[in-house]
């Protein structure tokens, strides 16, 4: 099974990566662009094919590691 | 008899790149006796202080600071802050206490998105702190700084908190000790450049006291943090107690 987990700056959190790719989109003329965050994608190859136990586990590693969640929300999307 | 030499623990991790500097500055400067000490290392030695140095401790990877916080020196040195001794985080020592939670918040990537290297002004906001013993209330410094993730951030009540408990060590300033956006390099929250744990024993700051500390490289104002720590050793007033291994 792989897990997907993106980690992105909180909600009111000034993104300046995603600023800046904002500003250099509306530059190329994409000026229907609202917003842009930018974040990290992390798979990863598990060994296990239980759906529950690993969702745990996996959170369990965004709340130590993957993510720093005084600045990061994660979501973590589980594909067999 | 003289007095036995202070000694002081320097971290050292992969990619630590200011941990010769600090070694220099401790035995040249202070006058104490400085020891490396490995990121595998699970204990310390019998020491009076551990500096956690510059530098890029696992390449920056996943997060400043975020992978070197789980080395196995790092469990001894959040028992060697428990026990009241001292621990000083310069910039990416800064940002590992940030991630390992001796200090609260969090650094987001500079407001410029640039690697910001040069001289700025930070105020002392707090003399009454085992860092800051010989500045003077409200003293202009004027230090290097040397990094990309330097924005501080935390939340709200934190921040408050931070503030009532004049935990905020030093801020951004102009040359004239005014906190403005302006003098801000890298837009960190209500200009904090360093920050104590609520006990005073454990601080962090992005600035780079070691490498301002003689005058033959033309600024002497980092002397005021290494000396005042120097006084705090020898003062036996934060002595680490003594702890049950664990």
């Amino acid at each position: 099974m792989k897990a997907k987990v993106s980690v992105t700056l909180k909600r009111g959190i000034l993104d300046p990566q995603g600023q800046a790719v904002l500003h250099a989109l509306g530059s190329l003329g994409y000026s229907g662009v609202q917003d842009v965050r930018m974040g990290k994608l992390l798979e990863l190859e598990l060994a296990t094919s239980d759906r529950a136990g690993a969702e745990a586990e996996v959170k369990a590693m965004c709340e130590r590691l993957l993510a720093n969640t005084v600045i990061e929300d994660y979501r973590i999307e589980l594909v067999d | 008899m003289a007095d036995a030499p202070s000694r002081i623990g320097i971290l050292v991790f992969p990619g630590s790149n200011c941990d010769r500097d600090c070694h220099h500055a401790v035995e040249q400067i202070m006058g104490a006796r400085a020891e490396f000490i490995w990121h595998k290392n699970a204990s310390l030695p019998q020491l009076d202080a551990v500096i956690i140095p510059g530098g890029f401790s696992y390449g920056d990877y996943l997060r400043t600071g975020a992978i070197a916080r789980f080395s196995p020196v790092m469990a001894a040195v959040t028992r060697f802050a428990e026990a009241g001794g001292l621990v000083l985080g310069i910039c990416n020592g800064f940002q590992i206490l940030l991630e390992a939670g001796l200090l609260p918040g969090a650094m987001l990537r500079n407001r410029s998105l640039s690697f910001i290297c040069r001289d700025v002004r930070v105020r002392v906001e707090n003399t009454a702190t085992p860092f800051t013993g010989r500045c003077k209330p409200g003293q202009v410094l004027t230090l290097p700084i040397a990094h990309a993730d330097g924005n501080y951030y935390t939340d709200q009540s934190t921040l408050s908190k931070l503030n009532a408990q004049n935990r905020i060590v030093f801020r951004y300033c102009t040359p004239d000790g005014q906190v403005t956006p302006e003098a801000n390099p890298n837009g960190s929250l209500d200009g904090i450049a360093g920050i104590t744990n609520a006990a005073g024993n454990v601080l962090g700051l992005m600035p780079h006291p070691e490498r301002s500390a003689e005058a033959l490289l033309g600024n002497e104002d980092g002397r005021l943090i290494l000396f005042s720590l120097l006084d705090s050793i020898k003062s036996g007033r934060f002595a680490p107690k003594p702890v049950m291994a664990s």
